[in-house]
């Protein structure tokens, strides 16, 4: 399977999911060729809107779309959705619109544009809303069923999606399952937990690590909310350190959560790795690299971290 | 104005131009069509109007600027980098790992811009708070501020529009404050009018108690009247409509919605900018011999083929 982005992914998911259920709309805020909703507003043009660059406009027109009985898609970049984080916890939370809010762009790996266009706080901001999971799917078989999932899931859902291609890291065997995260690596000397974007570059940077002596369970966590809680505490027991590894703020994303987690039910030494302070414009790779976050990054943070 | 004046600021807005498509070539992604529709405005802003001193760039008494369609930086990277806020080899370290040139203006990155935009819909408000910040200590500087047509579809635009005409009275009006609207018909995902249509703009901005200009964004003299225009009237803020082509000097990029968030390619670049220079194909390698800087440009990008 070649690499795919999560977001082409969740488009070509959403032009098959279409012809199933006539219930799902698409509401777009002129970034619909970004976001590649552009195919299913072709097949489906009655069941697209494109409501112009009005993101909060956008939120709330899905939410009454979903009291109406449709299943909205509303998708924009993570940024701007999560800008509209009152919105959606009115309009879509509290109200318990069933509202499946798409955020494309997510993290530094969009390179050139620079901060404005990083999603790198939505998962903290939406992660405190009492209703809202979020799901963070690591390669195209991941997206397309977390897609199918959040179709038939009732109530609101946050689905980050990345704009680069996603190396394959699913076992041919995979079914996702909601609030479950899932091994795909086994270790005992240390736990990474990862989402997302970073997913294939812990699987490097644990072949690296291999070469060093060192066995990592790599897990990839692409339900951030709710935490699949006993796997994580379970790996977190017989390793005894846990690195988190996200293209997002190391401020309330899967960092955060699975903080929190730990310190309550199992304290467990952790090591957040991702994004501090703003994000840049730069080449994907390069921004990887200064933050860390390619194969060497995470390998070499590994190995302090176990140092210490 | 006199026709000195005129040729000196048409020569700005045509190397300004050019600027914008080397610097698109060289970062290989960026917002042609938007950066060349408003080019002219930011020439005559600049070139001839704004009060600024670029080796002071935090000089109380300055004029401010905000592009509010922070994605058109570009453009105002030209025009930095021609009045000497920064040299001009620095454009083509636009959107690089660690240029102060970002994607979207960074106000601590890069002295001289006022205010982070990219995320449309909130320049206005903050241009609204500067001017009004000015007013309250009763300083001479007066604020500028672009928006685009698409970024009008945002809600913050109209709380803004609403609020503007009432902020700061009596005593304060905010008339120091002149916004333009770069009308190019054109947003991301397709036309204007496709999308979520704006009309009737001028009654609009004129029934919340603007005073509206309407122009041709591409005519450095009806920008010019207009500025001077905004400049005498007191007790309310001024709203110019400027009618501009999204990809203004280019003829494939002309009101083209592809080129809205795509960069040329070297070669289509230097086309881009043959057309700009307004030279035919066949004289092109007689003005490059009689250009050096122009063919110069050329072979950089030439050169950014080969790699
Ligand atoms: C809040 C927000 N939503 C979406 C975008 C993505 N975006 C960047 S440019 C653009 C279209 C802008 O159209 P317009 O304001 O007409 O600019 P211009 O045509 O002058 O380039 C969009 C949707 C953004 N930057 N900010």
């Amino acid at each position: 399977m070649p690499a795919k982005a999560s977001r082409a992914a969740f488009g070509e998911a959403l032009l098959e999911l279409g012809a199933q259920d006539p219930r799902i709309v698409t509401v777009d805020a002129d970034l619909s060729k970004s976001t590649m909703t552009a195919a299913f507003a072709k097949a489906y043009p009655g069941r697209a809107f494109n409501v112009g660059i009005a993101e909060s406009n956008m939120i709330g027109i899905g939410a009454g779309l979903a009291l109406a009985g449709k299943i909205p898609f509303v998708c924009s970049f993570a940024c701007f959705v999560a800008g509209r984080f009152e919105t959606i916890r009115m309009s879509v939370a509290y109200t318990r619109a069933n509202v499946k809010i798409v955020g494309t762009h997510a993290g530094i790996a969009i390179g050139e544009d620079g901060y404005s266009q990083m999603g790198l706080e939505d998962i903290a901001c939406l992660r405190a809303l009492p209703n809202v999971p979020i799901i963070q799917p690591a390669d195209e078989t991941e997206t397309k069923q977390a897609i199918a999932y959040a179709v038939e899931h009732q109530g609101p859902l946050y689905l980050r999606l990345t704009r680069q291609n996603l190396e394959p890291v699913s076992p041919p065997d995979y079914r996702f399952q909601f609030g479950k995260a899932v091994v795909l690596r086994p270790g005992s000397d240390v736990t990474i937990l990862a989402s997302g974007g970073p997913v294939f570059n812990c699987l490097k940077a644990a072949e690296k690590l291999e070469g060093e002596g060192v066995k990592a369970e790599v897990i990839n966590v692409a339900c951030i909310k709710p935490l699949d809680e006993e796997l994580l505490v379970r790996s977190a027991s017989r390793t005894g350190r846990v690195m988190t590894v996200e293209d997002h703020s190391i401020w309330g994303g899967l960092g955060g959560a699975v903080s929190e987690l730990l310190a309550e039910v199992h304290p467990t030494p952790v090591k957040r790795l991702g994004v501090q302070g703003f994000g840049e414009s730069g080449d994907p790779k390069g921004l990887y690299a200064k933050h860390g976050l390619d194969p060497e990054g995470i390998a070499r943070s590994v190995m302090k971290f176990l140092s210490c | 104005m006199p026709s000195a004046d005129l040729a000196r600021l048409q020569s700005v807005a045509r190397d300004c131009r050019v600027q914008i498509i080397r610097m698109l070539t060289h970062a290989g992604s960026g917002h042609p069509g938007g950066s060349l529709s408003v080019i002219d405005i930011l020439t005559v802003l600049f070139g001839a109007r704004m009060r600024y001193d670029p080796k002071r760039p935090d000089w109380p008494d300055r004029d401010r600027f905000i592009l509010s369609k922070g994605h058109c930086v570009p453009a105002l990277y030209a025009l930095m980098a021609k009045v000497g806020y920064f040299p001009e080899s620095l454009l083509i370290t636009l959107r690089k790992l660690g240029s102060p040139l970002q994607g979207h203006p960074d106000r601590v990155m890069l002295p001289g811009i006022e205010a982070a935009t990219g995320s449309l819909g909130q320049g206005l408000s903050m241009a609204m708070g500067i001017a009004l910040g000015l007013r309250l200590d009763r300083r001479p500087s007066r604020v500028y501020c672009v928006i685009g047509d698409g970024e009008s579809q945002e809600g913050q635009v109209w709380e803004a529009a609403m609020e503007a005409p009432k902020l700061g009275q009596p005593d304060h009006p905010l008339d120091n404050l002149c916004v333009f609207l770069d009308y190019n018909g054109i947003q991301l995902d397709d036309f204007v009018k496709k999308v979520l249509d704006l009309e009737p703009v001028v009654e609009k901005w004129k029934a919340f108690g603007w005073a509206v200009i309407e122009i041709d964004g591409h005519d450095l003299t009806q920008i010019t009247k207009a500025l001077d225009q905004a400049e005498a009237i007191k007790g309310r803020p001024t709203f110019i409509v400027a009618h501009t082509v999204k990809g203004k000097s280019v003829s494939f990029m002309e009101n083209n919605p592809e080129w809205h968030g795509k960069a040329p390619k070297p070669q289509e670049g230097i086309r881009a900018i043959r057309e700009i220079l307004g030279v035919a194909e066949g004289d092109w390698a007689g003005y490059l011999d009689r250009h050096p800087e122009t063919a110069a440009i050329v072979r950089e990008l030439g050169a950014l083929e080969k790699k």
